[in-house]
């Protein structure tokens, strides 16, 4: 028998055209997923004259600058909005490949689309021009965040010149302790590992409480490797994953169906494989998590108090703590459920699935909310649904705003902003400074979390909520 | 591709760990077409906000080369973080780690990025700020760094990157010439998955 491979090693030597005597690959890419953020790619690939080589492997839809308050084109007019959701389906056109525009029940945000549509699938290479491609990896697919210019390379070759990651496999063994969702698990993580303890390696999350998550969950979880410093990270599919994809619209059809999950079913770590690195965390360890500062790893359980500087270990951490309370406004040692907010905002690729509005619902529904609190479901199809459910009517009736699909207040090139000194509870994924607006204040955590916020108008543990 | 071959530039010491690309071109200048240049972007918000930013110190001016703390770069994909950087004259970055998207951008526009430890990039930063505009020198033939104070460190790079900044490949053109072993891959690869066609 040759010797035991990792998953991801499986997926590498499956998409590794050649090697070059440097070490770097060329892999060939399986799906590429594009956004209005795409506009740069696509125009430095007409200066040089080139088009797309496999328009069919190309999928788009407008997400980091769709308004919110109305997706009819109409509306839309910011110029530079405009213009680059125009590009995008004028491109699409152009050239053929698959677009889910404005005002098409399939749009949404690119990283929630490819899952709900099973265009990600197990095995596959995926890439995007958008850091957060690693949610791919919650259904097992290898998927890498990519630049304007790699961009531009995908669309003229459908390859990617990448030296191969190395592996670092995050096991989680254990039950999950109660109100312990994927985002707190996540936070958790990073806060261990460090927002770049996952430089230069690629991902494995392991361990029986990773199975026990469902797919929605587990792409929040692989939605974050990225502000743990990894390019991707990855669950090995499983029946859970297969459930999930069977029927999907661009999810292999009947016809191909058993061949597909035959092949699926090859790609998990053999029993005995090396990883560069290994990590382990104990599941009862785990608690509901929320940040306090401008880095993900500023990740601290919500019991807990705002850092204290006179505490730090060195000079450099000292002087990084005080700058971020001063950014953030906080005092140290102050306790984390005093801390008051301003806003709330519940979306995002991390957080804006139907499991999240559900959770963010159920919290909502017990009461109302007493600051300014938004909702923006991930795409289209799960607005469709929500509202299905009913979801928005007990969202409205607790007073938070029910918005259109799209990135939104995550990174606020929509116009949805935070304004300067403003703090947000927000289920996104980035608390870095200025990103929901100069001058905002974010703190990531939980859509049930967030909601709890909502109502409070403070950061809450939702377990107090009862 | 811009060519990096070697360097000597006065070098700009920036302390704060974390540096993410939110920080180096805010989301709101995103769409900006590359032409019109990003050099105003680079690092925006914190140049206006109290107290600016050591980028506009003007005893730092012309500044080719950041010395930075760790995870210099991590965050969005956004490529306009290479971009500013670059625009605004800059030709390498030294840290003792960097995103890995932003790492791998940045040498598609000739920024050389390089990993020292984090304690030898603070003695950088600490003789930078000892003596401001002094000069360093980066050789990505030789693989050396000259300090401040003239003593030369050697850094690691892999082979590949540093092939295609000294030579100033472009990517594109590489990969064309391997057109036959994609070609005849890809055919392969639809007869693996031909679930990923679509009709
Ligand atoms: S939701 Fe936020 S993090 Fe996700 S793709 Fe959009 S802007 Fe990026």
């Amino acid at each position: 028998m040759s010797d035991p491979k990792t998953i991801i090693d499986k997926i590498w030597e499956e998409h590794e055209i050649l090697r070059d005597e440097g070490g770097t690959s060329l892999l060939y890419v399986s799906r590429h997923l594009a956004h209005d953020g795409s506009i740069h790619a696509f125009t430095f690939l007409e200066e040089r004259g080139l088009t797309p080589r496999r328009p069919d492997r190309i999928f788009a839809t407008p997400d980091h600058g769709t308004p919110t308050v109305s997706h009819d084109m109409a509306d839309l007019t910011d110029p530079d909005q405009r213009r680059v959701v125009t590009a995008l389906a004028a491109n699409a056109k152009r050239h053929g490949f698959t677009h889910f525009g404005l005002g098409d029940r399939r749009q949404g945000i690119v990283h929630v689309v490819g899952p709900e549509q099973g265009i990600s699938q197990p095995g596959l290479v995926i890439v995007c021009g958008d850091s957060h491609t690693s949610t791919h990896g919650g259904v097992g697919a290898l998927a890498f965040g990519i630049g304007a210019s790699e961009v531009m390379h995908v669309l003229a070759t459908q390859t990617l010149w990448i030296k191969k990651p190395r592996t670092m496999r995050i096991t989680i063994d254990g039950e999950r302790p109660a109100g312990v969702t994927a985002k707190d698990i996540v936070l958790s993580i990073i806060a261990h590992i460090g927002a770049n303890g996952g430089a230069g390696h690629a991902i494995e999350y392991a361990g029986s409480l990773i199975r026990s998550l469902d797919v929605e969950e587990r792409l929040t979880v692989c939605n974050m490797s990225i502000e743990a410093g990894a390019r991707s990270g990855m669950i090995a599919p499983d029946e859970t994953t297969f459930e999930y994809l069977k029927g999907k619209p661009f999810a292999p059809g009947p016809e191909h169906w058993e061949a597909a999950v035959e092949s699926w079913r090859a790609l998990r770590t053999d029993e005995g494989a090396v990883f560069d690195r290994e990590v382990r965390l104990d599941a009862s360890q785990l608690t509901p998590m929320v940040t306090w500062g401008n880095s993900p790893e500023d990740a601290l359980p919500i019991t807990g108090r705002v850092p204290d500087p006179a505490q730090a270990k060195d000079d450099i951490t000292r002087d990084a703590i005080l700058r971020t309370l001063d950014y953030m406004g906080l005092t140290p040692g102050m306790a984390l459920t005093d801390v008051t907010v301003d806003q709330v905002f519940i979306g995002s690729c991390t957080n804006s699935r139907i499991e999240d509005l559900r959770a963010a619902a159920a919290v909502a529904g017990r009461g109302r909310a007493v600051v300014p609190a938004m909702v923006s479901p991930g795409s289209s199809t799960v607005k469709a649904q929500a509202e299905a459910e009913g979801l928005d009517r007990i969202f409205r009736d607790a007073g938070f705003e029910w918005r259109e699909s799209g990135c939104s207040m995550c990174v606020g090139m929509n116009g949805d902003l935070v304004a300067s000194g403003k703090r947000c509870a927000s289920t996104t994924n980035r608390n870095f400074r200025g990103r929901q607006g100069q001058g905002s204040r974010t703190h990531l955590m939980s859509p049930a979390m967030a909601a709890a916020a909502a109502l409070t108008g403070r950061l809450s543990d939702v377990r107090d909520l009862g | 591709m811009d060519k990096f071959t070697k360097l000597t530039a006065p070098a700009l010491p920036v302390d704060q760990p974390n540096v993410d690309t939110d920080q180096l071109a805010p989301a709101r200048f995103l769409r900006r077409p590359r032409g019109d240049g990003y050099a105003d972007v680079l690092f925006h918000d914190l140049r206006k906000a109290e107290g600016g930013h050591i980028v506009d110190d003007p005893r730092f001016a012309g500044a080719g080369i950041v010395v930075a703390d760790r995870n210099f770069g991590g965050g969005s994909s956004r490529e306009q973080a290479v971009w500013s950087l670059v625009d605004a004259g800059f030709r390498c970055v030294i840290a003792s780690s960097f995103g890995d998207i932003f790492y791998a951008n940045s040498a598609k526009h000739g920024l050389l990025t390089i990993r020292l430890d984090n304690a030898v990039c603070k003695a950088l930063r600490d003789a930078l700020h000892a003596t401001p505009g002094a000069e360093m020198t980066v050789d990505l033939d030789a693989q050396t760094i000259v300090a401040p104070d003239g003593e030369v460190i050697s850094f690691e790079i892999e082979p590949s990157r540093r092939k295609r900044l000294l030579q100033g490949l472009d990517d594109i053109d590489l990969t064309l010439t391997h057109d036959a072993a994609i070609g005849a891959f890809e055919a392969e690869y639809s007869r693996r998955k031909p679930w990923l066609e679509l009709n």
